[in-house]
């Protein structure tokens, strides 16, 4: 009896399953993907706070973001009380805290990088290798989302060329 | 053994077939697979319900957030009870919302919710419910699902003929059951006859924020006014009550109120005496009565007692009051959509009393009376009855329409709920419930425009609908699909208190309405504080004021030291989080009172009086990240006598 059942419920299941298709990449092309992304990005040793990834821009809104020679002190003012509301709860400038600090970022992370880690931080973590690795290195902190908006994260960008 | 074998293939094959590729599952078909209920009610995971069912919880005091057709448990909103899950009714901003005239409290008998219309229809503004023991009226926001403000009724007991709205929300009405002396008075009870009166309360609500006024109170005739609704469309302007213990009896009413062999449904053209008020009508009444406004950018609550309402005697507004006889000390007074038919169940009767509010009109116009009542004409029976309903069923209490000519009782003695058409009072169909059926709801059924796709009963009894739990269980609830020509029973919940009434909505209505977050930049609490370095200590004599700020995981500052034995410590807390569903909770080890949960942007005061020398611990109560259960702090309480200084840092760091 086992075996009649056993054979009709493949059969069954068979039929359940066979009609997926459709429009999509399939999971196996995605985890191929995935493993290349990952791939090309060097395994390092090195903290990913300390990483230098200036070329790297990230996942999110932000595809390219040029930055003017000068910088815009209102924005600089606006910024800087927004990151005081929003931000300073996790990140002091003066030391590593829940988050690291934002001075010298400029130099380590691209405009792009930041802008997308500041709109969507839970993005960024799943597919961002930096920001996944900086959630290991602080204790998986993750970053909150403080629903900036893209000219909120602009004005806090421009504070940070500032530090 | 063979035959179980068979069975299973066939079985199997057949559900392989339910599941295969093929279009069959089309839900509105006639196919042998639409007669499959459970997909009826099943919202798979990540999916929606389609409507909102908002329950009253009874005498829990709150309002419950169902979805349907799933029957889910969304929300529990705390309105006239103390709700430690969130703290109100305990933070010092919510505790003014539970202030009365007699004083602070904490619970009340939460009855029938009723959604704020334009024009007669739904418009997801706000849901108005009522206050049955120390009669009160509360505001429920339906963008932030919290209550707003709560009014106290004057000269009213046993507030159970409410909280029904006019069609564009001129007014929240609110009737007594209970007749009393008015103003309250030292006397015998004896002496109720003639001498207690029945205030009706017309409460004008304010078109843009929704605040409550008490534009004035009918005194009427010391009946019991049971339950009551609208005029719509072209009764638009009158409101209808039902009444019983037109024999004002004062001991013994299961007997005494049942003498009459009809009481009444008083009809009242509110615009007639709004307008006689507006011209300087009316006699204003010393009355005590509480009116408290939770604002949303302060986060806090206000208290104001009122000291006066303006009251309104029946007899000095001529042509504004009549009685329709009704059977059966009627309870339900329910209004079809076209505002043509005025449904009156008496309760002891088999039939159902339909009104026609057309023929009520030509009576008056013929003026064709039988005899008064203090004053107030009586229409004859026959001129006003549209019809009767040979129901076959046994004690009913409210009416529902679907919108497609329908109407729909339920019975509370023989536990059930009858289809029967309007104008022709046939009959159509009708389904056991169990058991014993109180209120029904059809999503926008007491409205113009009613979505008639499902029913909900409320019923009072469970009994072995779900496995036992002791002698106390949940009251039952059935789902019925009302699409078709006869009812379908798809769904069987347990609620929670008990419901009477429920009000519900398209989801869409709300659902792009509904507030994710408060914005930190629009805190306008006087504690709160906009940046982590605004956190500080301080001191004023005992009371100590802790501004606190909270983001995934720590609260800064979370070491505080220089706090003493007999001191009032204030935890204002601030929530820095600016993303949906982070809330943060708060709770300190010995506090006689509830935690707090601080949704993101807001500021809530939780107070604590130490009373013991030692290293106290605080923590989140809410799982917020990860690290939650790093999320806490130590307090230090010094001897009352003791020179230690205010201290509190965060890593060791002053802030």
């Amino acid at each position: 009896m086992n075996r009649v059942l056993s054979i009709t419920l493949i059969a069954a299941l068979f039929i359940i399953t066979a009609c997926g298709g459709g429009g999509g990449k399939s999971k196996i092309d995605q985890i191929k993907e995935q493993s290349k992304m990952e791939a090309t990005e060097a395994e390092s040793n090195v903290p990913a706070s300390e990483r230098i990834t200036l070329d790297n821009k990230g996942v999110g809104p932000i595809k390219d973001l040029p930055l003017s020679e000068t910088i815009d002190q209102e924005m600089v003012e606006r910024g800087k009380t927004l990151f005081s509301t929003n931000c300073s709860a996790c990140h002091k400038i003066d030391k590593r805290f829940i988050g690291p600090s934002p001075k010298g970022i400029m130099k380590r992370r691209s405009p792009e990088w930041i802008m997308n880690m500041i709109l969507d931080p839970q993005l960024m973590v799943e597919q961002d290798r930096c920001a996944k690795d900086l959630l290991v290195e602080f204790n998986g902190a993750a970053m909150a989302n403080q629903n900036m908006t893209e000219e909120q994260a602009r004005d806090i960008l421009e504070y940070f060329r500032t530090l | 053994m063979k035959t179980n074998i068979i069975k299973n293939i066939l079985f199997i094959s057949a559900l392989a077939f339910l599941f295969s590729c093929g279009q069959a599952g089309d839900r509105g078909g006639n196919g042998a697979l639409s007669s499959n209920i459970a997909e009826k009610v099943y919202v798979a995971p990540g999916e929606r319900d389609e409507q909102y069912a908002f329950l009253s919880g009874g005498y829990s005091g709150n309002l419950t957030v169902y979805g349907l057709p799933s029957g889910r448990l969304f929300k529990e909103i705390p309105v006239f009870s103390q709700f430690p899950t969130s703290g109100y009714g305990y933070s010092e901003e919510t505790k003014p919302m539970l202030n009365t005239s007699f004083g602070f409290i904490p619970w009340d008998d939460l009855h029938h919710p009723d959604i704020s219309q334009t024009n007669g229809e739904l418009d997801g503004r706000w849901i108005f419910a009522n206050g049955n023991n120390t009669p009160r009226i509360a505001r429920i926001s339906l963008t932030t699902f919290e209550t707003e403000e709560i009014i106290e009724v004057p000269n009213s007991a046993g507030n159970h003929s409410s909280s029904f709205i006019t069609e564009n929300t001129e007014y929240v009405v609110a009737g007594t059951r209970f007749s009393v002396p008015v103003p309250q008075k030292d006397m015998p009870i004896s002496e109720y006859k003639a001498n207690f009166k029945g205030a009706l309360t017309f409460i004008a609500v304010d078109q843009e924020h929704g605040h409550m006024d008490i534009k004035f109170q009918l005194l009427m005739p010391g009946f019991n006014y049971d339950l009551s609704h609208p005029g719509r469309g072209k009764s638009h302007g009158w409101f209808f009550f039902s009444t019983y213990n037109t024999e004002e009896a004062n001991s013994l009413l299961e007997v005494n109120a049942s003498q009459n062999d009809k009481d009444f449904i008083a009809a009242i053209n509110w615009k007639k005496i709004e307008e006689y008020v507006n011209n300087g009508g009316g006699t204003k009444m010393p009355a005590k009565f509480a009116h408290n406004v939770y604002d949303e950018s302060t986060h806090t609550a206000t208290s104001t007692m009122k000291n006066e309402v303006l009251t309104v005697n029946p007899v000095d507004v001529p042509g504004a009051i009549y009685f329709l006889p009704t059977p059966k000390s009627p309870h339900g007074c329910d209004v079809d959509p076209n505002g043509e038919y005025i449904i009156g169940s008496g309760k002891l009767s088999a039939n159902i009393t339909v009104h026609s509010f057309d023929k009520m009109l030509a009576a008056i116009d013929a003026e064709k009376f039988d005899g008064d009542a203090y004053g107030i004409p009586i229409l004859n029976y026959d001129d006003v009855l549209a019809g009767s309903v040979q129901s076959g069923g046994l004690g009913p209490l409210h009416t529902e329409f679907d919108g497609k000519g329908n109407a729909y009782t339920t019975f509370f003695i023989s536990s059930e709920v009858v289809k029967w058409k309007l104008g022709t009072w046939e009959v159509v169909d009708r389904k056991p419930t169990y058991y014993s059926v109180g209120h029904l709801m059809i999503p926008g059924g007491n409205s113009r425009k009613p979505h008639g796709k499902y029913l909900v009963a409320m019923n009072k009894i469970t009994k072995d609908r779900y496995l036992p739990t002791g002698p106390e269980m949940e009251h039952s609830a059935q789902i019925y699909d009302i699409s078709g020509e006869k009812m379908e029973l798809l769904y069987d919940f347990p609620t929670h208190g008990e419901p009477h009434y429920a009000a519900g909505c398209d989801a869409e209505l709300l659902v792009n309405n509904s507030k994710k977050i408060y914005r930190i930049d629009e805190n306008n609490h006087p504690y709160a504080i906009k940046s982590p370095a605004e956190a500080r200590v301080e001191r004023d004599g005992k009371e100590v004021h802790i501004y606190m700020s909270t983001i995934r995981s720590h609260f800064t500052p979370d070491n505080i030291e220089g706090i003493k034995v007999g001191d009032k410590v204030y935890f204002h807390i601030t929530n820095h989080e600016q993303d949906f569903d982070v809330p943060h909770g708060f709770s300190m080890i010995g506090q006689r009172t509830s935690e707090i949960l601080v949704m993101p942007g807001q500021t809530k005061t939780s107070l604590w009086e130490p009373e013991r020398v030692g290293v106290w611990p605080f923590y989140c109560t809410d799982f917020c990240s990860a690290l939650h259960q790093e999320m806490q702090g130590y307090i230090r309480v010094s001897p009352a006598n003791s020179n230690i200084e205010l201290s509190y840092t965060l890593d060791g760091d002053d802030i």
